[in-house]
């Protein structure tokens, strides 16, 4: 009886490890398969084409954000349609220095002074320095999450009404943008950048060295989320998910432990942010605002929301598709994406992530397992 | 309105006496409806009370106050002299009151053995939660728990996958886990057997001395069994107080009782 709920391996499909209270993180075979994926990942700069890469950094960067969603949404139980709000603040953070280090003494970015401009705005100011614009992609994605997340959680606001929160949050950011064209770039966002610290963007070599960065970045995420998940702090995060009241009543404050979900999801989206604007040579309000931040939901909601290389398969699987079918039928995407999500959430609750579980446990896998691993039991 | 209440002189009575928990003239007000309605209570260190009423007598909205998931409208909760009437839920629970929920509060996407070890965590401070490694004397607790409780040969399955009866006790072992001094057991013997009853009041029975223990029920055999002084609560208020025998005797508590029972087949 015991045994039939035994994996051989704690996933965090299945919660806490379930070897016992608090076995420590292993790295098992699902890590040992990740870090053989990140080897030949690692390898992509020459089994693709420069547009192939491109496209694979943008949809690994959007994957930093995709694994934050699972922290947030899957493990809290709390469901952020805001993200691409983290993920803009990160972008634009970058690409302000980008403008900025472009520029010569007492010059302005060409969109001011279309604007009429004659002067940098106070807040542009401190983005001249590298590391103030490599802080403040994870910085002020982090610091505002953890400010509106403390004051929303604390009055025990969740569920759907912090869905709407959100949402309400990443309109008015894309509006705000949208209507401060001197000083943001206005619809068209910031783009046309030339060097980040010296280093010519368009290069091979600057091409290969940020896709390889962004799957480190990747990878580390991963471990480091994983780490957290299988951590007390993880276990309690769920129980939280679980029990809200249950655990208030066993002398827990829920409110930190969603602080920091939440606050780690938004550093994660703003990192993918600042790197999606690297490899995509722009950052807009079309990628941060109502729409975009429900897509993202949805890649995790495809690729399984409680598993950290599922949210991944999910980013890839989905923007490839969106890259496949929008450019062949423009009009169509949003509506294959709304169909995908409607099956999804009706057919498979735990995505494809759930989906490769459930296969994994039926028998036949089983068997076919035991035959190639050579022992039977 | 207060006359028979017990002694409501709470703010002379010397701290170090054997009072664990004063609750003083508590009215719980929802949109006019007192829920409570001036109740007072007093529980000793290491006893055991079991409060009774029809429904609607407010017995878990007093459970609910004194744990601070409802507020009183007036009046104060002491514990171990301090006023925490209006301390937050988790802070009450920190200074020692664990309660059972009357359906059952377990975890169930955890196991049996991390719900527990939940609860046995001292420190419940959020930044300790990154900390690696097991308390080797909350381990043996929680070890000592699954065997009381019956349920260590299924440490590993989840909560969720556990019969009523036993999520029932699972909830009990946690609230013990906590260490807490006062335990509010809101009907946990609902949904019981005979059988699984008795075991309760055996396990409920062990508890009391270490721990004070206040519970909630309606079965009169279960009753019988934990051998307690009851209280009786009516609309919000104090009715009575007695042994078991006495209380089952008491004319004004049949009234209420029965006058209940009577309404119920009218309506």
């Amino acid at each position: 009886m015991d045994m039939s709920i035994h994996r051989d391996t704690p996933t965090p499909l299945t919660g806490a490890p379930l070897s016992g209270p608090m076995a420590g993180p292993r790295f098992s075979r699902p890590v040992a398969l990740s870090l053989a994926l990140v080897a030949v990942a690692a390898l992509a700069p020459w089994l693709v084409s420069a547009y192939e890469l491109n496209l694979l950094a943008r949809f690994l960067a959007m994957g930093l954000l995709a694994m934050g969603l699972v922290l947030v949404w899957g493990q809290g139980g709390v469901l952020s349609l805001g993200q691409g709000v983290f993920f803009g603040l990160g972008g634009y953070a970058i690409a302000m220095h980008m403008k900025l280090a472009a520029l010569g003494e007492g010059e302005l970015p060409d969109f001011m002074v279309w604007s009429g401009l004659d002067a940098l705005p106070w807040w542009w100011v401190p983005f001249k320095s590298p590391l103030v614009a490599i802080l403040g992609v994870m910085l002020v994605p982090g610091v505002l999450a953890a400010l509106f997340s403390w004051a929303v959680f604390r009055r025990r606001v969740g569920g759907v009404y912090f869905a709407l929160i959100t949402q309400a949050l990443a309109l008015a950011f894309a509006t705000l943008l949208v209507s401060q064209q001197p000083s943001t770039g206005g619809f068209n966002g910031l783009t046309d950048f030339q060097t980040l610290m010296g280093v010519d963007l368009g290069s091979t070599a600057a091409a290969h060295g940020l896709y390889w960065l962004t799957l480190a970045l990747v990878a580390g995420a991963f471990l480091g989320l994983r780490l957290l998940m299988n951590s007390r702090y993880g276990m309690l995060l769920r129980a939280i998910r679980d029990g809200e009241n249950r655990i208030r009543f066993l002398g827990y404050d829920p409110t930190p432990f969603k602080v920091v979900a939440f606050t780690i999801g938004a550093v994660l989206a703003g990192l993918a942010g600042a790197l999606f604007t690297l490899h995509a040579g722009v950052v807009s309000p079309a990628l941060v605002g109502v729409v975009p931040s429900i897509e993202m939901v949805i890649w995790v909601a495809v690729g399984g929301r409680n598993s950290l290389a599922g949210a991944i398969a999910g980013t890839l699987a989905v923007n490839l598709a969106k890259d496949g079918v929008s450019s062949a039928f423009p009009d169509l995407w949003l509506y294959a994406l709304g169909l995908v999500f409607v099956l999804v959430v009706t057919l498979l609750p735990g995505g494809f992530a759930g989906l490769v579980g459930d296969v994994a446990d039926t028998s036949w896998a089983k068997r076919l397992k035991s035959i190639i691993v050579g022992r039977s039991k | 309105m207060n006359a028979t209440a017990p002694a409501s002189h709470i703010g002379t009575i010397d701290p170090v006496t054997n009072l664990l928990l004063a609750v003083d003239g508590v009215t719980v007000d929802f949109d006019g409806f007192k829920a409570l309605n001036g109740f007072s209570l007093t529980l000793d260190r290491g006893t055991l009370r079991v409060l009774i009423g029809p429904n609607g007598a407010g017995k878990s909205t007093l459970c609910d106050t004194i744990i601070g998931r409802v507020r009183a409208t007036s009046g104060r909760v002491i514990f171990k002299g301090q006023d925490i009437t209006h301390l937050p839920e988790h802070e009450i629970v920190r200074r020692g009151i664990c309660r059972k929920f009357q359906t059952p509060g377990v975890l169930s996407g955890l196991s049996v053995v991390d719900n527990l070890m939940i609860a046995a965590r001292r420190d419940r401070r959020w930044w300790c939660s990154f900390r690696q490694g097991v308390d080797a004397e909350e381990k043996a607790r929680v070890a000592d728990i699954l065997e009381t409780i019956g349920l260590a040969d299924r440490a590993h399955i989840p909560a969720g996958q556990l019969a009523h009866g036993e999520k029932q006790w699972l909830e009990i072992g946690m609230v013990v886990a906590t260490r807490a001094d006062l335990l509010l057991l809101d009907e946990p013997t609902a949904g019981m057997g005979p059988a699984e009853t008795s075991q309760t009041a055996a396990l409920i029975r062990r508890l009391v001395g270490q721990h004070t223990v206040l519970v909630i029920d309606h079965d009169m055999s279960f009753l019988e069994q934990l051998d307690a002084r009851v209280t009786v609560m009516h609309q919000g208020q104090f009715l009575k107080e007695g042994s078991v025998a006495a209380i089952r005797e008491d004319a004004d508590v049949a009234a209420v009782y029965l006058g209940r029972t009577k309404e119920e087949k009218h309506g």
